[in-house]
C-alpha cells in the first residue's frame, strides 16, 4: 500500500521539462524550526538553460538550492535529478555554496581547492598525479586565475574566491551546475569572468542554474527565471515570465514601481 | 646518575628497556594526538574534544568497581580504557543530542556534559578510595598522567592504539579535509558529513582513552589542541600541517615521557604538556610564515615601501614632503639631500614611479581583464609584473594619448 502510493506519487514528477530532466521538484517544503523558508514549491529546469532563482532576501533561494541537494533536511517534497534521486545522480552534478560560507583562512592553497573538485573521481587511496594538476590548472585557467595558483586562499579578493569556487566545480565536469549567488560582492571583471563561463557552458549543452540578486542583468545572463518568495511565484522563459507583474508579486512594496520601470522586462 | 645524565640516556633509549618503550609509547600517543588534533581544531571542534576527555572519568571509576566486584585487579588497563570509552561515547552523544534537540548552543552543552560527567567520576573515585580494595587503587593518576610503574603491556597498547589512529587518520584525510573546510559542499559531493564528525570525533575519544594513563584525563585536551596550533605557524597547506602537528605532538610526548622519568614526583601530563608549549611560544614568535616577529618585519617593510614610493611621487609632483618617516627613507636611500632637494638619483626615481603610475592607469583602461592588475599591490616595479610587449602597448597608448592632448 504505501509502496504503491510512493509509485504512483514517483508517476506525478512526469514535468513539461521532461522525466530526466536536470532538476524536477515537487512541494519542496524546508523549514528552519518551525517556520518554512520554502513553502511547497514546485520546479522545473529543463537541460541546458540557464536559470536564474531570484526574490528578495530571505524569501528562500538558497534554501531552495540547499533542500532540492539535500544540503539541508527536507521536511517535505520530491526532487529529482536527471529522473533519479539525488545520490544516484550525484556525479552528474556540481555546486557552488556561497563565498562566505567557508574560513578562507584555512590552510590551502588555491590550487588545493580546486583539487577538492576531483576527490569523487580519485578516490580515498590514490595519490595527485600530474594530470590531476592539469586538470585542475586548465580550470583556473578557464576562470583566469592560473597565476594565482600557488597562493594562500587567504589572500584572495572576494572576487577570485568567487572564481576559485567557480574552478572547483569545473573541475568536477558535470553536467548541472547550481550557483549561490555567483555574482555577490564580486569586482566587474569577475562578473564578467564568471558569465562568460557559464555562457561556455551553456553552449555546451550544460544546464546552469543561479540564486541571483541583480534584477538588472536577468535578462542579459539567462533565459529563464525562476521568482521566489517562500511560494513559488512563477516560473518560465525570461520573455514570458519575468515581467513587471511576478516581480511585483514577487517582491511586493520592497520594489518601487520606478525600479521595475527600469528594467528591461518583458 | 645526575638528572641530565640520566635525561640524556633516557633520551637515546638507554635507560632502560622499560623506561624506552614508555617513551616510545608516549611519542606515538603524542604522535596520533597531533594528527587527529589537527582536524578537530580546523573543524573548530576543539572544546568538544574536552568534553569528551573529562566524560571518561566516570567510566573509569565503574570500571574499577565492576572488576573488583568480579574479583579481579581493578586496576587492569584495557578494562579501564574500555570502561572510559564506553562512559566518554555517552557524554559526546550527550553533547550532540543537547545541541541538536535544545536550543542551547554546543558550548552550552560541552560545560553541562563535562562538569556533570567529571563531578560524577569524582565521586566515584572518592567511594573507591573508601573501599577496601581501594587504598592502591592509584586511580587518581588518570587525572594528571603519570609514567611511573607502567607495565610493559601496557606502554605496548598505548603504542599499538597510538599508531593505528595516526593510520586511520592518515586513511580519511581527504574527506576530513573537505568536511572542515566546506561541510555543504562535501555534502553535495556524496561525503557523509554526519559519519566524518562522528569519526573525527571518535579518533578524539580514542586518542583521550589510550591517553588516560600517560597524559590524563584534565590535560589530554591539550595535547590535542596545541600541535596543531603550533603546525598552523609553519605552513599554508593542510597535509604538511598534519605532518608537522603530528610531529609536534610525538616529539612533545617522548620528551616529556622521558623527563617525567627521570624525576617521578612530577606527573608526566603537565610535563608534555609544557614541552608541546614551549614548542607553540617558539613558532608563534620565531616562524618566518605566520610568527609574531615575522609579520611585524613584513608589515614594516611593507611600510617603508608605500613612503618611499608615496615621497618619490611628491617629489615628482614638485609637492613639499611633510611626513618625518617619508623624509628619512628618501634620504637615507640618497633621493633627497639634508635640505630636502632631490639628488640626481632621486629624480631618476621619481620620474620612473611617475611614469609607472600612469602605466598602471592605462593598463587598467586598455587591459581591464588581465591577472596582473588584480595581483599589483601599488608598489612593485611594472616589469616584473608585466611582459615588455605589453609595456611596449601601454607606452605607444600614453604616447597617442600624449599626442592628442598636445
Amino acid at each position: 500500500m504505501r509502496n504503491a502510493e510512493l509509485i504512483a506519487e514517483a508517476g506525478k514528477i512526469v514535468d513539461v521539462a521532461g522525466k530526466d530532466a536536470p532538476l524536477t521538484v515537487r512541494g519542496l517544503t524546508v523549514s528552519y524550526g518551525n517556520k518554512p523558508a520554502v513553502f511547497s514549491v514546485d520546479a522545473s529546469i529543463p537541460a541546458g538553460s540557464m536559470t536564474a532563482i531570484i526574490g528578495p532576501n530571505g524569501a528562500g533561494k538558497s534554501t531552495f538550492l540547499k533542500g532540492a541537494l539535500g544540503v539541508v533536511p527536507r521536511l517535505s517534497g520530491e526532487v529529482r535529478i536527471f529522473g533519479k534521486p539525488f545520490h544516484e545522480a550525484r556525479d552528474r552534478v556540481a555546486y557552488v555554496p556561497q563565498r562566505a560560507s567557508v574560513d578562507w583562512d584555512f590552510p590551502a592553497r588555491v590550487i588545493d581547492v580546486v583539487l577538492m573538485g576531483l576527490y569523487g573521481s580519485v578516490g580515498l587511496f590514490r595519490l595527485w598525479r600530474a594530470r590531476h594538476r592539469e586538470q585542475a590548472m586548465a580550470c583556473l585557467d578557464r576562470v583566469g586565475m592560473a597565476d594565482f595558483a600557488d597562493r594562500q586562499i587567504g589572500q584572495l579578493s572576494g572576487g577570485q574566491q568567487q572564481r576559485v569556487f567557480l574552478a572547483r566545480a569545473l573541475a568536477q565536469n558535470a553536467e548541472f551546475y547550481l550557483l549561490d549567488e555567483p555574482f555577490a560582492g564580486v569586482d566587474a571583471a569577475t562578473e564578467r569572468a564568471i558569465v562568460s563561463v557559464l555562457k561556455d557552458l551553456k553552449s555546451e549543452g550544460r544546464t546552469v542554474v543561479c540564486v541571483h540578486h541583480d534584477l538588472s542583468t536577468v535578462p542579459e545572463y539567462f533565459d529563464r527565471v525562476l521568482l521566489i518568495n517562500v511560494r513559488r511565484i512563477a516560473e518560465g522563459p525570461v520573455e514570458t515570465t519575468f515581467t513587471a507583474e511576478n516581480l511585483q508579486e514577487t517582491y511586493g512594496g520592497r520594489l518601487a514601481a520606478t525600479h521595475i520601470d527600469e528594467l528591461r522586462l518583458a | 646518575m645526575s638528572f641530565l645524565d640520566y635525561f640524556i640516556s633516557a633520551l637515546l633509549l638507554q635507560a632502560g628497556y622499560n623506561s624506552a618503550l614508555v617513551a616510545v609509547g608516549a611519542g606515538l600517543l603524542g604522535l596520533s594526538a597531533g594528527s587527529a588534533g589537527a582536524f578537530i581544531f580546523l573543524r573548530k571542534r576543539a572544546l568538544v574534544s574536552d568534553a569528551i576527555s573529562h566524560a571518561t572519568l566516570p567510566g573509569v571509576g565503574l570500571a574499577f568497581m565492576i572488576m573488583v566486584a568480579f574479583g579481579s585487579d581493578g586496576r587492569w588497563l584495557p578494562g579501564l580504557i574500555i570502561g572510559s570509552a564506553i562512559s566518554s561515547a555517552i557524554g559526546l552523544i550527550l553533547v550532540e543530542w543537547i545541541t541538536r534537540k535544545t536550543r542551547l548552543t554546543e558550548d552550552a552543552a560541552i560545560g553541562a556534559v563535562l562538569s556533570v560527567f567529571f563531578g560524577f567520576g569524582i565521586v566515584l573515585l572518592t567511594i573507591i578510595q573508601t573501599m577496601s580494595s581501594g587504598r592502591q587503587a592509584g586511580l587518581e593518576n588518570f587525572l594528571l598522567g603519570s609514567t611511573a610503574g607502567m607495565l610493559i603491556s601496557e606502554a605496548t597498547t598505548i603504542a599499538v592504539a597510538g599508531a593505528l589512529a595516526a593510520a586511520f587518520v592518515f586513511l580519511l584525510r581527504r574527506p576530513m579535509t573537505l568536511v572542515a573546510f566546506d561541510p555543504e559542499y562535501a555534502a553535495t559531493t556524496g561525503v557523509n558529513v554526519r559519519n566524518i564528525d562522528l569519526a573525527m570525533m571518535g579518533l578524539a575519544l580514542i586518542v583521550t582513552v589510550i591517553g588516560l594513563k600517560i597524559v590524563g584525563l584534565i590535560l589530554i585536551v591539550a595535547l590535542l589542541i596545541i600541535p596543531p596550533v603550533t603546525a598552523r605557524f609553519w605552513t599554508n597547506q593542510v597535509g604538511p600541517m598534519i605532518g608537522i602537528s603530528a610531529l609536534v605532538g610525538g616529539i612533545s610526548g617522548y620528551i616529556g615521557a622521558v623527563l617525567s622519568a627521570a624525576e617521578a614526583s612530577i606527573p608526566t601530563g603537565p610535563i608534555i604538556v609544557l614541552v608541546a608549549f614551549g614548542f607553540f611560544m617558539i613558532s608563534a614568535l620565531f616562524s618566518p610564515l605566520r610568527g609574531a616577529l615575522a609579520s611585524a618585519l613584513r608589515h614594516q617593510r611593507f611600510q617603508r615601501r608605500v613612503h618611499r614610493r608615496q615621497g618619490l611621487l611628491a617629489l615628482s609632483r614638485r609637492e613639499p614632503i611633510y611626513d618625518g618617516l617619508t623624509l628619512r627613507i628618501l634620504r637615507r636611500s640618497g633621493m633627497i639631500r639634508r635640505d630636502g632637494v632631490a639628488t640626481l638619483r632621486g629624480r631618476t626615481a621619481s620620474e620612473k614611479a611617475s611614469r609607472d603610475e600612469a602605466r598602471w592607469a592605462m593598463a587598467r583602461r586598455i587591459l581591464p581583464d588581465d591577472s596582473a592588475i588584480e595581483r599589483y599591490d601599488g608598489l612593485t616595479p611594472i616589469e616584473r609584473m608585466m611582459t615588455s610587449d605589453q609595456i611596449a602597448e601601454i607606452d605607444r597608448m600614453l604616447a597617442e594619448k600624449q599626442g592628442a592632448s598636445a
